[in-house]
């Protein structure tokens, strides 16, 4: 039996393609920058915050961490309105991710946070600098490049998670495939290509972040 | 119409979590054997294999699951096999844990001292022999709390599933929210029936990490 493959079919239909990337790697940006710093407020909190706020926090974390990203997503985007909270696919999709990616970097901080040898808190206390000046200039940055890499690869898979997003009509990558495979019925060929497009972003991404953190996060600084 | 009680979706919700139960254990025990084939081929000599195995870890790791269920849907039929939602489901999430346990794994074998390789060697081991006898069961060791803690994973990505027409627990819930439109109330539930399958086993997994590491210091 021959299986006959036209991907013609679907390359043709690039505009989409090219839309559905750019979606995915919008979402992904944004969500990158808004996580991480949500992540290491929640790190914060969990470290050093106001004891009233640890249980809240660390029950947001469990929370997310131990359920699916569909159904974090579908309650935002279904289940939010009927408590008067009404939102586009897309901005449901980003907060989603947010939540998300602040849940699991808020654990991926708080363990480069609590590498932080006891001399350099001690020595930044002998400097009077204040709790605050501490942790912006003396435990995180090092925090940050520590476990950079494990952020890296968490943005990633917040990347891969976000093909569900098309679920509830986000018009990124995966919706793009979809679409075409509802137009031409190359259903194979159409999620093959944009599995092989998903496979380049995430190489992409990889290298552009870790050249990011090399280069301009932490260049001065020796680890 | 028909009013459906809280008890009512929520017992229609705790039926459908059978099958959630039932795909993560297929795919976390079928990956756990594919994952092992894969990670005695990457640990033979053979560079090829080596090779072969990451780029098939890579592929894997680097394309959303979402992709590989569509694809497995598609492709199976593509072959002229039957699909069902159900033997797709149960491929795809097996390959995929197949790709991460066999990381997960390699990773516990490299952090096996070369001495133990040479000192199985000199004691006349063939390869199957020294892996067998010497190298496994130390990796076993390390290698049992991360195994633990990627059964959280599985379960959530059964979930997945939900879009090729599996019906679990997702799925479930989507279809109990057209039929009673509280969307809010339901998927809460279905949120909660996860973190409870889910919460448990991460908490295992970090006593046996803590166990580990006690142990090893």
């Amino acid at each position: 039996m021959g299986i006959q493959l036209d991907f013609a079919a679907v390359l043709v239909e690039w505009p989409l393609l090219a839309k559905g990337v750019a979606w995915t790697l919008g979402l992904t940006a944004v969500s990158a920058a808004l996580g991480v710093m949500l992540g290491v407020a929640c790190a914060w909190v969990r470290t050093q915050g106001p004891a009233w706020l640890k249980p809240g926090v660390g029950a947001y974390v469990e929370l997310i961490r131990n359920t699916p990203f569909i159904v974090q997503l579908f309650f935002i985007f279904f289940g939010l309105p009927m408590a008067g909270v009404r939102l586009s696919a897309e901005w449901a999709s980003v907060i989603a991710m947010v939540v998300n990616l602040g849940a699991y970097s808020a654990e991926i901080v708080r363990a480069g946070i609590e590498a932080t040898p006891r001399g350099q808190l001690e020595a930044a206390l002998s400097l009077a600098l204040s709790r605050v000046q501490t942790f912006t200039h003396v435990v995180l940055p090092p925090a940050l490049q520590r476990v950079w890499p494990a952020l890296v690869s968490q943005i990633i898979i917040v990347m891969l998670g976000s093909a569900v997003c098309g679920q509830i009509s986000t018009e990124e990558l995966s919706y793009a495939a979809n679409l075409i495979q509802s137009r031409n019925f190359r259903a194979f060929e159409a999620f093959i290509v944009a599995a092989a497009l998903y496979l380049m972003l995430s190489m992409a991404t990889r290298a552009s972040l870790n050249w990011l953190g090399r280069r301009w996060l932490f260049g001065g600084r020796r680890g | 119409m028909v009013e459906f009680s809280l008890w009512d979706i929520l017992r229609n919700l705790l039926l459908a979590a059978r099958w959630t139960v039932v795909l993560s254990l297929i795919a976390f025990v079928g990956g756990g054997l594919v994952g092992l084939a894969l990670l005695v081929a990457r640990t033979t000599p053979s560079l090829w294999l080596q090779k072969a195995v990451g780029a098939y870890v890579q592929l894997f790791q680097g394309t959303p699951l979402l992709m590989q269920l569509f694809l497995a849907y598609f492709g199976l039929a593509l072959l002229g096999w039957d699909t069902s939602a159900w033997t797709s489901a149960a491929v795809a999430l097996t390959l995929y844990s197949s790709a991460f346990l066999t990381e997960i794994w390699h990773g516990c074998v490299k952090s096996i001292p070369l001495g133990q390789w040479e000192a199985a060697k000199s004691l006349a081991l063939n390869f199957g022999e020294q892996l067998r006898h010497i190298i496994l069961p130390q990796a076993a060791r390390v290698a049992i709390p991360p195994t633990v803690g990627f059964l959280v994973q599985v379960v959530k990505g059964t979930a997945l599933a939900s879009v090729i027409g599996f019906v679990e627990l997702t799925k479930a819930g989507t279809m109990i929210t057209n039929a009673t439109f509280k969307p809010f109330v339901v998927y809460s539930m279905v949120g909660l029936l996860y973190f409870a399958l889910c919460y448990p086993i991460s908490r295992y997994a970090r006593s046996l990490e803590s166990r580990f590491h006690a142990h090893s210091h």
